[in-house]
């Protein structure tokens, strides 16, 4: 256990001194250090993120209408699957607490067995935050869409599936009469954002026209994020009303009134900044969950070679471990801030 | 000389088996803990809706469990507990004074911009 002085020791270990600071060692100090630096920059970053969202109030976006996804099960589950991910983080933390306790009992086996159970959990992590940002960059079926009166709106919904569409009228590629099975969402979304789609009629890249055959949507509800003409913020229009608003511009064959998913420079899901907070901090975190891994497999490498049994004490696990709860510690705030609240 | 690898006191802080049981089973129980919160998170995030009556509250409930969930792991996983005084309050203190300070004088900056925003149009 970390604590106090117990026995004399000898000037060379209190860090050439008579004294040792804080009776702790020179490293773990030193990690605390860095620890509260770093720990001040995702402060800041958060801070900052606090600053735009109280400026923008109301347009912001809701954490449990933007992340509703789950992998294999499409969309409807709020917050589940990030709560699933600090779950992962937590059970993670709790292994490599479980590493730092064999390592006072200097039960090498132990160290190895926690350590490696640390890592999957951190590995799990990161892929669970790439299928996240996937999802984020690649957005919804329905997408932001601009309105007639000049008012924005996000779209909540099933979105009726795309089943063909029928060739009307040839072009390079397709003849007349031919049925398109293949790449339609793509398609459909590419057309959209280009304003090539007119009274359910789509031009296709090689200029030919198709009518689109497509499902009804269910459950259609627009929320307005942005005021326009005829509508005010967070005023929802709902069933045939929103099909119609909707449809009346996405086949408007106007360009650039929807946008699909997220990159630095717009998103679906509220304002401009949203999109970059989101990327720089969770990516920032996903970084450190990155390097925290690495670290730890380095550390494994000299666990299972025994050079902290030669030394006869695990404190290096000791220090990682300080760096990985970090990690955790980061995200039960990121979690809150950016999902939650 | 100073070497990071010398046995020094904390360092050679080994701890009995029996010790190491008892650590184990508290370990254990902060984990339960900490799950615990999060799925108490979750269900408030699901159940109740920004914009509601309880909202405000639930707000606030979300950060307080957060600040909690952080001490469990400061103090129990990063064992900053078990540390000497002078050692936590080092950490703790210039931290928490300087994230107040920013946090209060961002957010009501944020507000100020926010309604000169509003007033004089943008």
């Amino acid at each position: 256990m970390a604590g106090h002085a117990t026995k004399e020791i000898d000037a060379a270990t209190l860090w050439g001194g008579k004294v040792s600071p804080f009776s702790t060692s020179y490293g773990k100090l030193m990690m605390w250090f860095f620890l509260v630096s770093d720990a001040l920059t995702f402060g800041g970053l958060l801070v900052a993120y606090g600053f735009v969202r109280h400026d923008a109030q109301d347009a912001w976006p809701i954490g449990e209408e933007t992340f509703n996804s789950l992998p294999f099960l499409g969309h409807g589950y709020p917050l589940v699957y990030v709560a699933l991910m600090t779950f992962i983080l937590i059970v993670s933390s709790v292994t490599m607490v479980l590493a730092v306790e064999a390592g006072h009992r200097m039960d090498r086996k132990g160290v190895t067995k926690w350590m490696i159970a640390t890592i999957i959990g951190g590995f799990f992590f990161v892929g669970s935050q790439a299928w996240e940002w996937y999802h984020f960059i690649h957005g919804s079926e329905f997408g932001k869409i601009e309105l007639a009166d000049g008012s924005q709106a996000v779209v909540s919904g099933h979105f009726g599936e795309i089943e063909n569409f029928v060739v009307t009228e040839a072009g390079h590629h397709h003849k007349k009469g031919e049925v398109i099975k293949e790449d339609l969402m793509h398609t459909f979304q590419h057309a959209a954002v280009a304003g090539h789609i007119e009274n359910g009629v789509i031009e296709l890249h090689d200029g030919s026209k198709a009518k689109i055959t497509k499902k009804n949507d269910e459950h259609l509800t627009l929320i307005v994020k942005k005021a326009g003409a005829k509508y005010k913020l967070n005023d929802r229009i709902k069933d045939s009303k929103a099909a119609k608003e909707y449809y009346g511009t996405l086949y408007s064959g106007t360009p650039n009134r929807v946008i699909y998913g997220a990159n630095l420079e717009q998103n679906e899901y509220g304002p401009q900044q949203y999109g970059q907070f989101f990327f720089f901090i969770t990516g920032f975190h996903g970084f450190h969950v990155f390097s925290g891994v690495m670290i730890n497999i380095i550390i494994l490498i000299g666990v299972i070679l025994g050079t902290y049994h030669k030394r006869g004490h695990y404190e290096m696990v000791e220090k990682t471990g300080l760096y990985w709860h970090f990690v955790d510690l980061v995200w039960v705030f990121v979690f809150t801030f950016f999902y939650l609240v | 000389m100073l070497r990071d690898d010398v046995i020094e006191y904390s360092l050679d802080g080994h701890h009995s088996e029996e010790a190491g049981k008892k650590i184990r089973t508290k370990i254990w129980k902060v984990t339960a803990l900490l799950t615990a919160i999060t799925l108490v998170e979750v269900l408030l995030g699901v159940y109740i809706k920004q914009g509601s009556g309880l909202w405000p509250f639930v707000k606030w409930t979300f950060i307080a469990l957060t600040l909690l969930k952080a001490g469990y792991i400061v103090l129990i996983f990063m064992h900053l507990g078990d540390e000497k005084k002078s050692l936590k309050y080092i950490v703790l203190v210039p931290y928490f004074l300087f994230m107040l300070y920013l946090i209060f004088i961002a957010l009501m900056e944020a507000l100020a911009v926010g309604d000169a925003w509003a007033t004089y149009g943008g």
